[in-house]
């Protein structure tokens, strides 16, 4: 692991008039480093996640970048800094095919005409690179599975050349093999030296790829674990805030539920 | 590279279903029949519906009339859906975005009233008169656009206040000496009875082909030098032959009555050139992009609003165009200008070529496509002496044909996207 993180959050905090959503958070991301964000629904995991994509600015506490601090006001200065974050609902054009989905906004252009060729050779290289299966990359998006789409999607978030990847949910709607591709994927941006943020309710997948797991309650930091050193009963406790809660209750009923690792589903 | 390249590309997911052909490893664009069943599954055909149906009507009215087949018929079918053909590409315009233009009927009789008082009453000369209608035109589209992207007001209805609207300063610009003849003699009346000659027929037939043979082998170079699948040589022949058949075709034809007509060159011109925006141009994939996903558009940085007011700009620019034709065609602009039908035809047209009334598909082909098969079915009905009953009775079945498929189609692309 790498000494500094390059991307860190203290203090943070976030009002949203009469709600306080976050309070005090805080958490970091090292180059090469899967850090799954976990908590319930209304835990504040998408507060925090839009105050790193500057779509809601915190109120109050410090972001550093690469170890200065900095401010992110909107969308844009985080692109600048180098976040790209893929959000749940994917953002693609279910008309245009993978090449033009993946430089939507940001098409190589020559002598006034859009560039083709360089942009299909671009997306075959980028997907190549990623090992992302598809049958062409001139099918309409709309022909793609569920896990071939959230590929291109996160391959699109790496023509940025960004340094940390903030991943919305990234398994929420997909099959098991498909999850797996994904999974696999993930760990290819881990690979290349990416940090990278998973938001995920599924302890299944954040056991399977992350490094690292940052627990969010009522808006507060409820635990941070290593994987590996932590039990899933642990992950469980911090994220309902009980050692004795509504799923080790059904644990306990449950005889040989030790697999039933999904919560919220 | 190029082995590596398609190896992965040509692979299939290991769990997508079985018996779905892997994509073309050999060629990245699927060739021939693969991409026909590929496309009738995932509800993208295209304009292959439009180009059938406008061959069994051929047919149909041929086998019913001797007469329909003729090339003074034909040139008359030419010369007659130029006009509310252009006014139909700037709806494609519209309907890719997944909005709607009401207003084009209105906004085209607006342009040949002006136009004509401008030049007949005032004396402005016709092609400086031209340019002031159609920047008048489209800076209408620009208020249209501007009052549906800042208010937030539907398209739908903003445009219909348009077409009320625009139809009442119609007349108040007329005023009370209801119509205005433009001279035999002067631009206006030459731009649509005028024909090219035989040659120059032929010469633009040429050009047209070995520019579209340039096009694919420069494209084909260039992918070779990039590493990149090429199109398969049987493909590219096979393309070029269509389009040479075509235009050979359709310049013997028109060439065998009085020439090719100038009006259907200027439609053409505008479906080729509008086309060649949409395509190939950053501009026209954004008008793709909003037309599939705005929130995507929106994210990936796309100025969703300009892009919006600019194409209702360029759709009542367009409008005005077809009014001037129109107008051109009767050698006179009056208050019935733009009135009638035209509305109605033009979205129509643009639809029965396979513009999506959802957004984000189609093409400008389809206004050229779509006019053809309702022109046809007017020309047909008038050589079977048949009446606006059953022309309109015809029209509306094609029309509802035509919206069916493409909500089918949109289901099928469904089915196939969620998988």
């Amino acid at each position: 692991m790498a000494p500094a993180p390059i991307l860190s959050l203290s203090g943070i905090s976030k009002r949203f008039g009469a709600v306080q959503a976050l309070t005090d958070a805080e958490m970091a991301v090292h180059p090469g480093e899967v850090v799954a964000l976990v908590g319930d629904n209304g835990a504040g995991k998408s507060t925090l996640i839009k105050v790193i994509a500057g779509v809601n600015p915190a109120d109050t506490g410090e972001i550093r970048w690469d170890g200065r601090p900095v401010s992110i006001g909107k969308p844009h200065d985080a692109t600048v800094l180098g976040i790209a974050t893929v959000y749940q609902d994917l953002s693609l054009c279910d008309n245009l095919d993978v090449v033009a989905n993946l430089f939507l906004g940001n098409e190589s252009v020559r002598f006034g005409a859009l560039d083709e060729i360089a942009m299909e050779r671009r997306a075959s290289e980028l997907l190549n690179s990623l090992s992302v299966r598809i049958p062409s990359v001139r099918v309409p998006v709309a022909a793609l599975s569920g896990g071939q789409r959230q590929s291109v999607a996160i391959a699109r978030s790496l023509l940025g050349e960004p340094k940390v990847v903030m991943l919305d949910e990234p398994t929420a709607a997909l099959g098991v093999a498909q999850t797996a591709q994904v999974l696999d994927l993930i760990e290819r941006l881990r690979d290349r030296g990416l940090g990278v943020i998973l938001i995920s309710h599924n302890l299944a997948d954040v056991k399977a790829v992350a490094d690292r797991v940052v627990v969010l309650r009522l808006g507060r930091n409820a635990g941070e674990f290593r994987m590996g050193e932590a039990t899933q009963e642990e992950i469980v406790q911090a994220i309902t805030g009980a050692s004795e809660n509504a799923v080790t209750r059904r644990e306990a009923r449950v005889v040989g539920a030790a697999g039933a690792t999904e919560v919220d589903r | 590279m190029s082995t590596a390249n398609s190896d992965v590309l040509g692979g299939r997911m290991p769990v997508s279903k079985p018996g779905e052909p892997a994509g073309p490893g050999a060629t990245g664009r699927p060739p021939g029949l693969r991409a026909v069943g590929r496309r009738l599954r995932t509800g993208e055909l295209g304009s292959w519906p439009v180009a059938i149906g406008l061959a069994v009507i051929w047919l149909v009215f041929q086998s019913l009339n001797e007469n329909f087949l003729t090339p003074q018929n034909l040139s008359n079918l030419a010369l007659q859906i130029a006009a509310t053909g252009a006014i139909s590409v700037g709806v494609v315009l519209v309907l890719l975005l997944g909005e709607i233009d009401l207003s084009v009927g209105s906004v085209s009789g607006l342009a040949a009233a002006t136009l004509a008082v401008l030049t007949v009453r005032n004396g402005v000369p016709d092609q400086v008169g031209i340019l002031i209608v159609v920047l008048i035109c489209g800076l209408i589209g620009v208020v249209h656009g501007l009052i549906i992207t800042k208010v937030g007001v539907p398209s739908f209805v903003v445009t219909l206040a348009g077409l009320i609207g625009w139809q009442g300063l119609q007349l108040y610009v007329l005023g009370p000496q209801g119509t205005i003849n433009f001279p035999y003699e002067g631009f206006v009346a030459w731009l649509t009875h005028t024909n090219l000659t035989k040659a120059s027929g032929w010469g633009l037939g040429v050009v047209t082909v070995a520019a579209y043979l340039a096009a694919l082998l420069l494209d084909q170079r260039r992918r070779r030098a990039a590493g990149l699948p090429l199109r398969g040589i049987r493909q590219v022949v096979f393309r070029v032959w269509l389009l040479a058949v075509g235009v050979a075709v359709a310049v013997a034809v028109l060439n065998a009555w009085r020439g090719v007509p100038l009006a259907l060159v200027i439609l053409v011109g505008f479906v080729v050139g509008f086309d060649l925006v949409l395509r190939r141009t950053r501009y026209g994939r954004s008008i793709f992009a909003i037309g599939g996903n705005v929130e995507a558009s929106r994210r990936a940085g796309l100025n969703v609003d300009l892009i919006r007011i600019s194409v209702f700009g360029l759709a009542s620019a367009m409008a005005a165009i077809g009014g001037i034709l129109a107008a051109s065609r009767v050698y006179s602009a009056g208050q019935q200008s733009g009135g009638n039908d035209v509305l109605l035809l033009a979205i129509a047209a643009a639809v029965i070529g396979g513009t999506s009334l959802f957004g984000g598909r189609g093409s400008t082909y389809a206004a050229l496509l779509g006019m053809l098969v309702i022109g046809s079915i007017t020309s047909g009905m008038l050589l079977l002496q048949l009446g606006s009953a059953e022309r309109f009775m015809i029209t509306g079945a094609v029309l509802l044909a035509a919206v069916i498929l493409d909500s089918l189609s949109r289901r099928g692309r469904r089915a196939s996207g969620r998988e």
